[in-house]
């Protein structure tokens, strides 16, 4: 007789989830947009920075008179960086009419992406997710909108040849990486570029939960002595490999963190900034305070009579947040003066995506030209170095062998 | 439920064994599952049927762990990466080999089933916390094995996308038609199970569960036993995968990692350990709670929401209210939901004369 308790179960849940649906989204000219967040998994530290951009960018476009006429509605669920949370609350922001998702999380993207195909609703993944969605032909639906782990990999070798004094021939090149599917993503890019430009790559893995990388430093530092680290690390393993380096003795000068190990409380976390001297970050958005909308925000906080939140002073996850809603609202942009500011679909909102040009949020964005092939928008990077008491900007936006990239996109599965 | 017995008048063994011993409760549960099967579908959203469908994966996983740690009292915690194993041999057989649907579900049992079985073979000299640290080597060589070796998890990104399931020519899409499919299977798998419960082997399992010395005593090869309950949690385990994996269009080892054991492990003793319905009810418990306290938070936080940023602090409550309820619920029934269940029933039973 179990089945009478599930039956009860089932109807509580139904019950639920049309009150849910029936909520207060029935205003008029709205525009829906479905988030997903981790505030509570293996990734909080990023997704409580990040998420709360998300928000204060759409408060920010809501008060200066929404898109077009229409006010931005953003539901943020908290998908703990599990699956199945993630599949439950798509669908439920299906339900609520989102006309994008954004995405968050490699495994995440990876389920949900044939869901976004199926159902045409466009959603983004910057900075994770797999490197191959960024072939619009093939998924049409998901948008790196950043560069993805493949375009790092060529930017990073790019300006290791450039520092290197532009030949790697016989020079050693160390790839410190995490060791799960998203830290292996970039070796085909690197084995490739190792076969063109002729260098010695070696990697070293560094095993999930990533808190142990004294071993893996020492044999970088002692034995293989690279003349560049290439590093590509997640959650606590940046700090802890930061650390162990410099431990080893290993100048920090010559290292380069991918965009998940490039953060202030990475740097934090390792020592402050004085422990980590010289050491070289990858961007996929801009870094520090110095954009108008961060400060057109702290204005709009200022008006309410409140003090900026603290998460803006984690500039480099915030500028993130803010890049991946600023594009959102752009795409929607687009689709409103494209099919004349009706009510835009999940398939309008596609093509807004596919229009963006020319968008830079006064350079925190990079130059993207997201096409109807190229889903990235071209895999543009900046580094900034860590100098003084601060992130430096290093390089103006940039990136590296990309007729490879672009190759390795179109071929892969 | 709302139904006694007159007396008891069985006369046969069959009639003594019988499931539902009353006709009222065969038809209430032929009437049940016919609510189950045709009328949730048609009514229910499709975000319910979303949530529906996880819970009936979940059934799956569940009954099968219950089958050895309920059962036979051997612990695991492997089940994520068991069900890794079926997930990518399904997985494997359809993309490389275009086998059929109604091959790849056997196969990814059976792979997983010997996969187990090998794991369990400690299980003869090591015991409790033991054989529990030797599952979690396992857990943690099948995710190694899968991340490293490209052959099987279909490149360096070890993801291997799966086309949808294919039945009498008939491709599964919809939330609705999966639903019916997972349905279909969690009741085939519910049914075994209790039907291996009251076999043979499976009072050999409940034998070699309390006393292991004196099942052997009477006769019962305690080896063969362990094994036997270890090859069948998995082949369940690995069915488990293989229909995940259907569902969610890929096959992805981030999907299977300790947690997910752990979270089965949550289930079947919040369900009730030993109890099939117990699998089911915790099954349902684990994968709604997080959902419930998701949805009567936010419904509270809107209450409060004017000028305070709540949308940080919500996640946090609910983890806590997670931890709570369970807690609570363990407290009120140790012996799990599927006592809390029979209580109720049994009061009913003489309700209003309970005296």
């Amino acid at each position: 007789m179990f089945t009478t308790r599930r039956t009860v179960m089932a109807g509580a849940a139904a019950a639920t989830g049309l009150r849910l649906i029936g909520t207060a989204y029935a205003q008029q000219k709205q525009i829906v947009i479905g988030e997903q967040c981790d505030r509570t998994g293996p990734t909080q530290l990023v997704g409580n920075v990040l998420c709360p951009a998300i928000m204060h960018y759409k408060d920010l476009i809501n008060k200066q008179g929404g898109v077009e006429g229409y006010q931005i509605v953003i539901n943020e669920s908290d998908n703990q960086y599990q699956v199945p949370p993630a599949i439950e609350e798509y669908q439920r922001e299906k339900e609520q009419g989102s006309v994008s998702i954004m995405l968050y999380g490699t495994p995440q993207t990876e389920a949900l992406a044939p869901r976004l195909d199926a159902d045409k609703i466009p959603g983004t993944c910057p900075g994770f997710g797999p490197a191959s969605a960024a072939n619009g032909a093939r998924m049409p639906y998901v948008f790196p909108i950043a560069a993805t782990y493949w375009s790092q990999a060529a930017a990073a070798i790019q300006y290791v040849k450039q520092r290197l004094g532009g030949d790697l021939h016989g020079k050693k090149i160390g790839y410190l990486f995490y060791d799960n599917p998203a830290g292996h993503e970039p070796m085909p890019v690197l084995q490739k570029l190792q076969a063109m430009e002729g260098f010695d790559l070696r990697t070293f893995a560094v095993p999930p939960p990533g808190i142990e990388v004294s071993a893996q430093a020492l044999d970088i530092s002692q034995r293989y002595r690279p003349d560049f680290v290439v590093m590509h690390v997640f959650g606590r393993a940046p700090s802890v490999a930061l650390k162990a380096l410099r431990g080893a003795g290993y100048s920090l000068d010559k290292v380069l963190g991918f965009v998940w190990a490039s953060a202030e409380a990475d740097i934090e976390a390792a020592g402050g900034y004085g422990a980590v001297q010289g050491y070289h970050t990858m961007q996929f958005a801009g870094v520090g305070d110095d954009y108008p909308v961060r400060q057109q925000i702290k204005a709009m906080f200022k008006a309410n009579g409140q003090s900026p939140p603290a998460a803006m002073d984690s500039t480099v996850y915030y500028n993130r947040g803010l890049l991946d809603a600023a594009l959102h609202i752009e795409a929607i942009r687009q689709a409103l003066l494209k099919n004349g500011g009706q009510q835009p679909t999940g398939s309008d909102v596609q093509q807004g995506f596919q229009a963006i040009r020319n968008f830079d949020l006064g350079g925190l964005v990079p130059p993207l030209e997201i096409t109807d092939t190229d889903h990235e928008g071209g895999g543009w990077v900046q580094l900034y170095q860590v100098k003084g008491n601060a992130l430096v900007k290093e390089t103006p936006w940039f990136r590296g062998y990309r007729d490879v990239v672009i190759k390795m996109i179109e071929t892969a599965a | 439920m709302f139904y006694r017995e007159a007396g008891v008048f069985k006369t046969s063994y069959a009639a003594d064994m019988a499931l539902y011993p009353l006709p009222v409760s065969r038809w209430g549960m032929g009437v049940a599952l016919a609510l189950l099967a045709v009328i949730v579908p048609l009514v229910a959203s499709a975000y319910v049927l979303t949530i529906l469908n996880l819970i009936l994966v979940a059934v799956v996983g569940a009954i099968g762990l219950n089958i050895l740690t309920g059962c036979t009292g051997q612990i695991s915690i492997g089940q994520g990466a068991f069900m890794a194993v079926g997930a990518y041999t399904a997985a494997n057989l359809i993309v490389r080999l275009h086998a059929p649907f109604w091959i790849t579900l056997p196969a990814a049992g059976a792979m997983t089933a010997l996969v187990g079985t090998i794991v369990g073979i400690p299980s003869l000299r090591i015991k409790g916390l033991y054989l529990t640290i030797a599952t979690l080597a396992a857990q943690f060589i099948i995710e190694w094995l899968i991340n490293h070796v490209t052959w099987i998890s279909g490149g360096i990104q070890a993801t291997i996308q799966m086309p949808p399931p294919v039945i009498f020519g008939y491709q599964i899409h919809t939330q609705a038609e999966f639903y019916v499919f997972l349905l279909a299977f969690a009741v085939l798998a519910t049914v075994a199970a209790k039907n291996l419960i009251r076999s043979r082997w499976g009072r050999a399992f409940i034998a070699v569960r309390d006393q292991d010395i004196a099942a052997e005593l009477i006769g019962i090869n305690i080896f063969h036993t362990k094994l036997i309950s270890f090859a069948i949690s998995s082949f369940y385990a690995g069915v488990a995968g293989a229909l995940y994996s259907y569902y969610l269009g890929i096959a992805n080892y981030e999907q299977f990692q300790i947690d997910v054991s752990i979270d089965y492990l949550a289930m079947i003793i919040i369900g009730g350990l030993g109890s099939i319905t117990g699998s089911i009810l915790g099954a349902a418990f684990i994968t709604l709670l997080p959902v419930v306290t998701r949805r009567v938070l936010e419904a509270v936080g809107g209450m409060f929401s004017a000028g305070i940023d709540v949308s940080g602090m919500l996640p946090e409550l609910r983890l806590i209210l997670f931890g709570t309820l369970i807690i609570v619920f363990l407290m009120a029934e140790p012996e799990g939901l599927d006592r809390l269940w029979r209580n109720v029933r049994n009061y009913f039973r003489t309700w209003p004369f309970s005296y």
